[in-house]
């Protein structure tokens, strides 16, 4: 029960946790991460991260829905059961347009969001960190960096004395 | 750190420095404790008396569609040869109610515009909500309500697909899009504020001592907590989050013009004079951003007084929404009097007629209420005088929704009631159960968003802080010391 999970330090500014991690990420970090109440403007740059896939699962989405709305509207209106209406053709690209452009934008949207939750692997509710105290302020007005212990890098003292001197507050170990 | 942030204020010109979106400097703490105060704190007076007539006024909606359900459609003023009457002209209406909330969310987003933080959350209730109301409409209209899923993908008893070379079938598709994505998007912008309202009800768990205030936190924990999905604020998360928001944004978008173009299809596809027009699809966009802005300002500017929300949703937020609100508002104009002009200049002696009755015919004073309320109101906001006085705004926004309805009225109604024949011509008048069920809708509208003023942050309490210069790095007020800006 009492395993340690990682180990969090508390910064008043958002320029003092960029810069904190800043080093963070020069010393090699690789299990880490910044929480914030709001996204900083220059903390992915600052922590070395790439950018968001997120965009090809919206894109696979939209793709899904303009080509499931398009064939789902050739079979029902020209193929299960055709009917001639008003002596327009039987399938059009014009006239199931409209549909198939909602589609797109439907399952986009839900691409979108699920691949959001996906990559970030949410939901999750049973994260140590919700468990410590201190870290209830993430959500308020507190910035943090975490460094897990499964980090190879970690060092308990090494770590400690690291993120103090980039200007922490505060600095406890978080248990598991 | 204070003579710093006075330096740089002293090197501004004063004519450079920009109006600050959160008035007094407000910090990201107080912004938590002030949105969150809603939610945790007593229920207002106001709230129930408003919330017992919006309830009742809700019951009464329902009671009239149970009414025309249990009777028939003949409990409407609806006949030969207007079959199209108030139950359209609501549906209209409130769809274009809610584009101004994906405007707000979404355009302005993409445009960069950072004061839409403040009314964001609130304009996309107020999107969900009108959307709702506007879906009830359509569906009792079919008046064999147990027919309703007709327009859905599924073969009849016949083995019979619907039939999507039909508008009202590209219609049922892009509302029912247009709602589910509005939803996503709101639910998606609500995360990082749950799990605020969650981390809070947990640290105040601790002062409360009474058993049954320790029972209700706990429920309180487990539903904010299970619908913040576990959010941290960790930055690996907010990377992907922005990136999804982004790109639901820019769905969004094309989604929001799409959705009114193809409710103009369903008039401007027909052979209709007074419907059978290319002008449709714009001049319907524009008409329904301009009335749901007329809504939030409807809805925002008590709501900013009785919440106290003055220094977060500020007069500069009313005045730009009244600056929005004067561009549409004259693209409407203009398109008003295009019409006119096409119908001259088309030639068509049809087109020519359906337009002088609109003005002068039997229905002349609908159409003037459209013309006053739509052209004339906006032109006013060109004042500073007028767009920073809440009340003549919180008055001209109530002109411009009751305009607005009345355009639809006049598309509808007029076009109808007099098309190729004399012989074919009518008169429409409503009953009282057409309307008592528009306003009935108005007081389910208002159930639903009270309901969310007191259960879910009314502003978008981390967007928010996001824009202020605490947040900002690079700012003297977000920890940056003098040359510090990379």
């Amino acid at each position: 029960m009492s395993e340690k999970y990682g180990i969090l330090a508390q910064y008043d500014s958002p320029a003092a946790t960029i810069k904190a991690a800043e080093q963070v990420s020069e010393a090699g970090y690789s299990k880490w991460d910044v929480h914030t109440p709001f996204p900083i403007h220059g903390m992915d740059h600052a922590m070395g991260m790439k950018n968001s896939p997120v965009g090809w699962f919206t894109f696979l989405g939209g793709l899904t829905g303009y080509t499931g709305g398009m064939v789902m509207i050739w079979f029902m209106n020209s193929y299960h059961y055709d009917i001639v209406v008003g002596g327009k053709p039987l399938f059009s690209g014009f006239y199931s347009f409209p549909v198939a452009y909602e589609l797109t934008i439907l399952l986009g949207a839900f691409g979108s969001i699920l691949g959001m939750l996906f990559l970030n692997r949410l939901p999750r509710h049973h994260h140590p960190l919700l468990k410590n105290k201190r870290f209830a302020q993430v959500t308020h007005d507190k910035f943090f960096v975490v460094i897990e212990c499964d980090d190879p890098n970690y060092n308990e003292a090494k770590t400690r004395e690291l993120l103090e001197s980039a200007g922490a507050s505060q600095v406890e170990i978080v248990e598991e | 750190m204070g003579s710093a942030i006075e330096n740089i204020y002293a090197e501004t010109p004063k004519e450079l420095v920009r109006e600050p979106l959160v008035a007094n400097q407000r910090s990201p703490g107080w912004l938590s404790d002030q949105i969150s105060a809603i939610i945790e704190g007593k229920t207002p007076r106001w709230w129930w008396i408003a919330f017992t007539i919006s309830f009742l006024t809700a019951g009464m909606c329902f009671s009239m569609i149970g009414y025309l359900v249990v009777t028939g459609i003949g409990v409407w003023g609806l006949n030969h040869p207007v079959m199209w009457g108030w139950a359209i002209v609501n549906f209209v209406w409130w769809i274009g109610i809610g584009h101004a909330g994906t405007l707000i969310s979404a355009i302005l987003f993409l445009l960069r515009q950072k004061w839409r933080t403040s009314i964001n959350r609130a304009a996309e209730a107020m999107t969900i909500f009108a959307v709702m109301c506007a879906g009830i409409f359509p569906a009792i209209h079919v008046g064999r309500i147990w027919f309703v899923w007709y327009p859905l993908p599924i073969p009849n008893a016949n083995d019979i697909w619907p039939q999507f070379r039909s508008p009202l079938l590209w219609d049922v598709f892009a509302v029912s899009t247009y709602f589910t994505v509005s939803v996503l998007f709101w639910y998606m912008g609500l995360i990082p504020d749950l799990a605020t309202i969650r981390d809070r009800l947990r640290l105040q768990a601790e002062k409360i001592k009474k058993p049954f205030g320790k029972f209700t936190n706990k429920i309180k924990q487990v539903l904010y907590g299970f619908f913040a999905l576990g959010w941290t604020g960790s930055n690996r998360h907010w990377s992907n989050y922005e990136k999804a928001y982004l790109l639901l944004a820019g769905l969004s978008t094309p989604l929001v013009l799409s959705v009114h173009s193809i409710v103009s299809f369903d008039f401007a596809v027909s052979q209709l004079p007074g419907w059978h027009t290319t002008i449709f699809p714009p001049y319907f966009v524009a008409g329904a951003v301009f009335s749901g802005f007329g809504m939030v300002m409807t809805l925002i500017i008590p709501l900013r007084v009785l919440c106290k929300m003055e220094d977060i949703i500020t007069v500069r937020h009313i005045e730009l929404m009244c600056k929005v609100t004067l561009a549409t508002g004259s693209i409407v104009g203009y398109a008003y009097a295009m019409e006119f002009f096409i119908a001259w200049y088309g030639g068509s002696p049809y087109e020519l007629y359906a337009f002088k009755n609109r003005a002068f015919g039997p229905y002349w004073w609908a159409y003037w209420i459209m013309v006053s309320c739509n052209v004339l109101t906006p032109q006013l906001f060109w004042f500073k005088k007028i767009r920073t006085n809440m009340m003549a705004v919180f008055i001209l926004s109530i002109f411009v929704n009751i305009g607005m309805w009345f355009e639809r009225f006049v598309i509808v109604v007029i076009s109808l009631h007099r098309d190729f024949l004399p012989s074919n011509w009518g008169y429409y008048s409503p009953t009282i159960v057409d309307i008592l069920t528009y306003v009935g809708t108005m007081g389910f509208f208002m159930t639903l968003f009270l309901l969310f003023i007191r259960f879910l942050p009314l502003v978008a309490i981390s967007e928010v802080k996001g824009v202020t210069p605490q947040a900002d790095p690079h700012d003297p007020l977000g920890g940056a010391e003098k040359g510090d800006a990379h």
